[in-house]
């Protein structure tokens, strides 16, 4: 792209505010009642965080790779690609992630969490429970009808927040599995603040949150293992 | 700014003047269907093509929701009805291609439509397989014209638009930029290539086009095709909780989107000027800035230190 200092993000806007919620609007009245379906899946991932256990590991990452997956096909490939052109190319990302969650959480049992067992630990429980219950009212909030809302596990930025969450919260930082997260909440960040959204900032701040936490948590491991 | 020649402001008004003295001073009149609408000639064959036509950047990416296609359906009625013929989309816009093919199909196809897309693609190879793709969703015989968009490999496009042509596959070639960006390009391709059309921004905020580009078409008798007349809106908006100027009414213009859009429809150069909408009521509007009194040299240059006030 030549001139690139010449765009701003509103020229890579492809669609208007109204189209952007009303997809979610349509989205949400196809997928129903899967709705009902992710948040027990969500609870059940909190469920699993508070009380531990030999399956946690298995169990929390089978469920969010599997809420990656749906979305990336219920909504990114099946929706969104409709007035995106990109939005197949996240797609893939989102199935990576799927992929990369099934292997560390599944196939490596890598994926443990123990609440209160640190900062990052009692932050990541936070987002999580951002993500899960605080996201569904941020729309309402905002002034948009609720056929409008973005839930765990249907909706992209919940779906990727509540992970994010997850990631930081786990005993060994698996920064593979951080950069689809990261990555899809400065492009969702980019689009709400292109299209002037009170909320744009949120994802993004949760990602800085979740990079700043998972920086500390790295240099505090080094610090423990290096001798003297 | 460029000053146009006595020939070109000559035959400037006697289009406008075609457009029906009935709509002097009367705006409320032009808005209406049976207004006549300014048509310009396309420099390379003399046909007529009205001044203001009708993007799809954005406001026609509605993805498969029913209710927004079928408005914008409306929309395109509103824009037929009211003498319109020029859309133009491209690959780039998302759905917008298949919502104006949504559209046609709905109107039954008026032949009045003259089609006007681009070629997006990196591959000067694929480049074919886009424009056969683009062609579907339209659901036209052909298009009347194809412009390669952004210059994006535009010598690979240009070269495949031109053998279309030539073989009978297309009617216009052309080529697209916007923002200002890459015009020394631009220019070199005009003096170089057999183009029947530019696309540029161009408002009266935005002239740089008037320094060198639009002369240059002038020259080599090739159509303009301005887009973002409204800087997507954002010009509307810083403006239009001003009061209308008392000269507004000599130029039968009801609205601040008419003025912008009469003064870009004036400048003898510009072929066509195409504003996108998603509302009907702006639609007409629209199509209303091209009737009634052009304004001269003193008027434009009034418009532009008003605007440039605001």
């Amino acid at each position: 792209m030549s001139e690139w200092w010449t765009y701003s993000l509103s020229d890579f806007l492809l669609f208007s505010p109204r189209t952007y919620y009303r997809l979610f609007e349509l989205y949400n009245l196809a997928v129903w009642p899967w709705h009902v379906l992710a948040i027990v899946l969500g609870l059940a991932v909190l469920v699993f965080w508070l009380r531990g256990g030999a399956w946690q590991s298995r169990t929390v990452a089978v469920i969010l790779a599997t809420c990656w997956l749906f979305v990336a096909w219920a909504y990114l490939v099946a929706r969104y690609d409709t007035i995106n052109w990109a939005a197949s190319y996240f797609a893939v990302g989102y199935a990576v992630e799927a992929l990369l969650l099934v292997w560390t959480g599944l196939i490596r049992n890598c994926l443990s969490l123990r609440p209160g067992r640190d900062v990052a630990g009692a932050v990541g429980l936070c987002i999580f429970v951002l993500a899960l219950f605080v996201w569904p009212l941020l729309g309402r909030l905002l002034g948009r009808p609720w056929l409008q809302t973005e839930i765990f596990g249907i909706a992209p930025d919940p779906t990727v927040v509540a992970t994010l969450g997850v990631l930081i919260a786990a005993d060994r930082m698996h920064w593979e599995l951080l950069v689809v997260p990261l990555l899809w909440c400065a492009i969702s960040g980019a689009t709400l603040w292109a299209m002037q959204s009170p909320d744009a900032l949120l994802a993004p701040a949760a990602a800085l949150l979740a990079l700043v936490l998972a920086c500390w948590k790295t240099l505090s491991r080094l610090r423990q293992a290096s001798p003297g | 700014m460029e000053q146009m020649s006595p020939l070109s402001r000559r035959r400037l008004l006697r289009a406008f003047a075609a457009t029906g003295a009935a709509a002097l001073f009367r705006p409320q009149l032009a808005s209406s269907q049976q207004a006549r609408v300014l048509s310009k000639p396309i420099p390379s064959t003399g046909e007529e093509l009205p001044a203001v036509g009708l993007g799809s950047w954005i406001t026609f990416n509605v993805g498969n929701d029913t209710i927004a296609r079928d408005a914008c359906a409306q929309v395109m009625r509103a824009f037929f009805d009211s003498g319109g013929r020029l859309i133009d989309s491209s690959p780039m816009y998302g759905s917008s291609q298949k919502v104006i093919g949504y559209g046609l199909t709905k109107l039954n196809r008026p032949p009045s439509l003259f089609s006007a897309d681009k070629v997006w693609i990196s591959s000067g190879v694929r480049g074919p397989d886009q424009i056969e793709a683009s062609r579907r969703f339209w659901g036209v015989p052909r298009f009347d014209l194809l412009q390669v968009h952004n210059l994006l490999s535009w010598e690979e496009h240009l070269r495949t638009l031109l053998a279309m042509k030539a073989a009978g596959r297309l009617r216009y070639v052309g080529i697209t930029t916007s923002e200002g960006r890459r015009h020394g390009e631009v220019e070199r391709i005009m003096r170089a290539q057999p183009l029947d059309f530019v696309q540029v921004t161009y408002n009266i905020l935005d002239r740089q086009v008037e320094d060198r580009i639009l002369p240059l078409a002038q020259d080599r008798g090739i159509g303009v095709i301005v887009n973002r007349p409204f800087r997507e809106g954002e010009l509307l908006r810083k403006i239009e909780r001003h009061p209308l100027p008392g000269w507004a009414a000599e130029i039968g213009c009801a609205s601040w989107a008419q003025i912008i859009l009469k003064f870009i429809v004036s400048h003898p150069a510009v072929t066509c000027a195409i504003p996108a909408t998603t509302r009907v009521d702006h639609v007409r509007e629209n199509m209303a800035a091209a009737t009634g009194v052009p304004p001269d040299e003193a008027m434009r240059a009034r418009m532009i230190a008003r605007v440039e006030k605001l």
